[in-house]
């Protein structure tokens, strides 16, 4: 098993649900912290970025300002100081805060195995809880997303170190002020961040004045449709409406940057 | 398995078995007792170390991981005689009551100050949002760090 600051892996040992005779400490491995922008306008965060690199990061405030809030909130900061986003990742914990906002940024992450390198989208990481399709002789090593061009926003309820429910959002909005394309995401009530489509759906193609109402009518059936885990973390029916109530803070913000840039 | 670190500005060399932790190395096998082992999760900062300066839960650390690094823990910030500026405003401020989180919240504290001079009250409170506390409430200690905040100091004197 692969590690790099181990703060879920070696938890996990301490308390003994994961078994390993071997971990692989990979903080050896040149190249895998470097964060940079590409020629296609794309992002690419190395996986063993820890958050506290990412959050402080000059291009990730300039051009992804709430993932850098993101990451400069996971956890503690201690887990921050080294903790990776690679490792946040593949741990697969349900109650995450990045993949949540890295599946609504459209994010694909470069797998290096023997046979080679593939790229895996974010929506498709997560195969269960716990769980990612990363094959045990495969390292995460970059993450890449392209470049936003609209608001990307991210809301959510914790109260102890992981969060209970959060959403993430973001938005392409055309010049003549019609949102062209939404992603929204709504992490940490099931396995992996699921999708809000009647709200992208709702989204697309709507001044952006007018969101809250198109909105109105499509969310009560959009969050019914979420799957819920019940938890300790509450009900489902609480998630739910927490889930709506962090969705509308998003998009709050959202119309409000949306209008400052006009 | 061979480590060489940096401890508290003296280096260390030791043979050490893979799966130990740091904070079982430095309390046992060093000695050095101030650092608290409580809720032993990384949740509470009882345990706050620095690594190159940054706050780290050393009861979730191998110490191979401080091969090659340089670690702070309690002793290292503490004079050897009286108190540093952090503990000064911890004691004057009422900041401590049983004073089992405490190294956690100087070590944290000073790492802040360190990287942030001047913080906000904000700033504090989510710096400090891993440190627990069962005996103060946090408003003593949140004086205390503001306290620090407002002052002007050299370089030299955390």
């Amino acid at each position: 098993m692969f590690y790099s600051g181990g703060t879920e892996l070696l938890l996990a040992m301490k308390m003994r649900v994961i078994h390993t005779e071997r971990i692989i400490d990979i903080k050896g491995l040149p190249d895998l912290d470097i964060i940079t922008s590409t020629e296609a306008n794309e992002i690419e965060i190395g996986a063993r970025c820890t958050h506290k690199n990412i959050a402080e990061n000059s291009l990730i405030r300039q051009q992804v300002p709430a993932l850098s809030s993101l990451c400069g909130d996971v956890a503690n900061v201690r887990v921050r100081s080294v903790g990776t986003i690679g490792g946040n990742l593949c741990f697969g914990e349900p109650h995450a805060d990045p993949p949540t906002m890295l599946a609504a940024l459209n994010a694909r992450f470069m797998l290096h195995g023997p046979k080679g390198i593939r790229s895996v989208s974010a929506d498709d990481f997560i195969r269960s809880e716990l769980e990612t399709v990363r094959e045990p002789d495969e390292l995460l090593t970059k993450i890449v997303f392209p470049c936003p061009t609209g608001p990307v926003t991210y809301r959510r309820f914790k109260h102890g170190e992981r969060p209970s429910v959060n959403v993430a959002m973001v938005w392409s909005v055309d010049a003549g002020g019609a949102i062209n394309a939404a992603r929204v995401r709504v992490g940490a009530l099931s396995s992996r961040p699921q999708p809000l489509k009647a709200v992208e759906e709702a989204l697309r193609g709507c001044f952006v004045a007018d969101v809250s109402l198109a909105i109105e009518r499509v969310l009560p059936a959009a969050l019914d449709e979420l799957d819920v885990n019940e938890d300790r973390h509450g009900r489902a029916d609480y998630k739910r409406h927490l889930a709506g109530v962090l969705l509308m803070r998003n998009v709050e913000e959202a119309m409000s940057r949306t209008e400052n840039h006009r | 398995m061979p480590i060489s670190f940096v401890l508290n500005g003296e280096a260390v060399a030791l043979e050490v078995p893979a799966h130990t932790l740091l904070i079982d190395l430095v309390r046992d096998r060093l000695g050095l007792k101030g650092t608290k082992r409580s809720c032993d999760m990384e949740i509470c900062g009882a345990c706050t170390m620095l690594l190159d300066g940054d706050p780290i839960s050393s009861c979730t650390t191998l110490a191979v991981d401080v091969d090659q690094r340089e670690v702070t823990t309690i002793e290292g910030v503490t004079p050897a005689e009286g108190l540093s500026r952090v503990q000064k405003a911890f004691v004057l401020h009422g900041g401590l009551q049983c004073g089992f989180c405490t190294p956690g919240f100087i070590m944290a504290v000073t790492a802040l100050l360190k990287a942030t001079p001047h913080p906000t009250e904000e700033e504090i409170r989510h710096y400090l949002h891993g440190n627990l506390c069962r005996c103060t409430g946090y408003v003593k200690i949140v004086e205390a760090v503001k306290s620090l905040a407002t002052e002007h100091v050299a370089e030299q004197a955390a």
